[in-house]
């Protein structure tokens, strides 16, 4: 099965680090990365940019409207994902336990819905 | 055989086998709505066969080599499959299949049951569900009684059990017993289910309806499965010897009006033998395993000092003030705190258990939990400080929510006498 992996972690807590923190956090992703691609799970994974980039679209009425920002206010925001090869939900949770983010942020495991065959 | 005494060997072979036929069928087939279809429809075949044939030899492979293939047959006849799709489920299917029945002993049904039991109980569902999928799938009550049993209308559990059943199938929830590095994470939240179901049929709230006998006792099935499981696993043979220990005291623990009687004051002669020699067995065990220290086991010995006691008189209150300090130190929590102070006034005096949970109130965690107010009171009582211990009781009579708790409480107040002492 496939799982998105997303990292919700605080902007404001990660704007504040250092930049040897932010050093330290980039290699243990590095690794974590090459981790997953050696071990045939990696299948797409990237960070994104702060919500402050963020544009929400929404079509009401045949009406296309975008506006600036996310679509809610929260605690943590979403700050990057991995779309993983997993045989069950507890290899993706075993996944999910390792990347960096989750010792500060949350990392929510979403099986994908792929079309019926 | 006539055709009613066949019906109830049949219904006794149903209710004993139920769980394992349905575990290995949830392998094979790979899902539990099927498994669940297929175990009906072997048990429908049985009721109709085993009067005349008579009971197979084994009824539990019987059972699950009917619904197997009568779950191919369905697959077979199903129209929605396409012929692809079709192909491979029956290849799958019967290639599961041909390794399982006829030559299935115990240990592969005991793998399956351990299977869904960790399946039912796995962290990515919610705590109802949990209860409910255990219930349902691993004891095999019928939603009507989960329900009952929760208080809540059949429908409402049959969707919980739904959507439970689709978030194993969706989230790809393994059928699976976790591996060795999860192991012993994912068995506590197993006993924390487990134990879950006794305490809701422990309850005060409830306590005396004929669906909390029946919950105690489910959930005893429970612990002894998984000890047949899981041998010589303390947390196990702790929470089984704590269950049984605690239901042993059943029949003198509420009064004909529904009166909560305290431990002291419960006539002991209404304790169940059978069970407190039971729990009394297992308890020994469970802390005689090297290396192992549970808290159930910890709470079990507790639970045998106070069994072990003839006349209330006789109870080992330093013993327990030392199983308390162990339990402090493996689970630290304002109720094992709480529990430990009233334990410390039999030994130390009601001062020094004053002390105790006055400091416990000045950290501020508990001061809204009745029973450190209640417990105040009895102490400041014992010491001879009648206006402060009515005080205490009117905050605990304040907090306290349970009928049979608040007349408790009353009773306390109305006994005190008028006026300090001192």
């Amino acid at each position: 099965m496939q799982y998105l992996l997303l990292i919700y972690t605080s902007e404001a807590e990660m704007a504040a680090r250092t930049a040897s923190a932010i050093a330290s956090l980039t290699a243990e992703y590095t690794d974590f990365t090459k981790g997953i691609i050696k071990a045939g799970q990696f299948k797409a994974g990237d960070r994104l940019k702060p919500t402050s980039s963020a544009t929400t679209v929404r079509v009401r009425n045949g009406q296309m409207a975008a506006t600036d920002g996310p679509f809610a206010e929260t605690r943590e925001q979403l700050g990057g994902y991995y779309l993983v090869e997993a045989k069950n939900l507890d290899e993706a949770i075993a996944i999910a336990a390792r990347i960096p983010g989750a010792k500060h942020g949350s990392i929510e495991v979403r099986p994908t819905w792929p079309p019926e065959a | 055989m006539n055709a009613s005494v066949a019906d109830r060997a049949v219904a006794v072979v149903f209710r004993r086998e139920a769980g394992r036929v349905l575990a290995t069928l949830i392998r094979l087939l790979g899902d539990f709505d099927s498994a669940e279809e297929a175990r009906q429809e072997a048990f429908t075949a049985a009721l109709e066969q085993w009067p005349a044939a008579g009971v197979p030899a084994n009824p539990c492979a019987w059972l699950i080599q009917t619904g197997r293939n009568k779950a191919i047959d369905r697959i077979r006849r199903d129209a929605v499959f396409r012929t692809k799709i079709l192909d491979r489920e029956i290849a799958s299917a019967e290639a599961d299949a041909d390794a399982v029945p006829e030559e299935a002993d115990d240990s592969t049904f005991g793998d399956d049951r351990l299977r869904l039991i960790f399946t039912c109980c796995h962290p990515a569902l919610s705590g109802e569900a949990h209860v409910a999928l255990t219930l349902r799938e691993v004891c095999g009550l019928t939603t009507q009684a989960v329900a009952r049993a929760f208080l809540v209308s059949e429908e409402t559990m049959a969707q919980r059990l739904v959507r439970a059943k689709k978030k194993i199938r969706d989230a790809g929830i393994p059928y699976e017993t976790p591996e060795p590095a999860l192991f012993n994470q994912r068995i506590h939240g197993v006993l924390a289910v487990v134990y879950g179901v006794f305490t809701e049929g422990y309850a005060v709230t409830t306590g005396t309806r004929l669906v909390d006998a029946e919950l105690c006792g489910e959930a005893i099935r429970l612990g002894r499965l998984l000890d047949e499981l899981l041998p010589a696993n303390a947390a196990v043979l702790g929470l089984l010897a704590l269950m049984l220990l605690h239901d042993a005291r059943r029949p003198a623990r509420v009064s004909r009006d529904g009166d909560v009687i305290l431990l002291e004051d419960q006539d002991r002669t209404l304790w169940n033998q059978a069970k407190i020699a039971e729990g009394l067995v297992l308890v020994d065990r469970a802390l005689s395993i090297p290396g192992q220290l549970s808290s159930y086991a910890v709470q079990a010995a507790i639970a045998a000092l106070h069994v072990r006691a003839r006349k209330k008189e006789d109870t080992d209150w330093p013993q327990i003030v030392g199983l308390y300090e162990v339990l402090l130190r493996l689970h630290p929590s304002p109720v094992v705190e709480l529990n430990h102070a009233v334990a410390v006034s039999m030994v130390d005096g009601a001062a020094r258990a004053l002390d105790l949970v006055d400091s416990l109130a000045a950290r501020g965690q508990v001061s809204e939990y009745h029973l450190l107010h209640a417990a105040r009171g009895q102490f400041l009582q014992q010491l001879g400080r009648p206006l402060e211990a009515r005080e205490a009781y009117r905050s605990a009579l304040r907090l306290a929510t349970l009928e049979p708790e608040r007349r408790l409480l009353r009773a306390r107040i109305d006994g005190l006498p008028p006026g300090d002492r001192a």
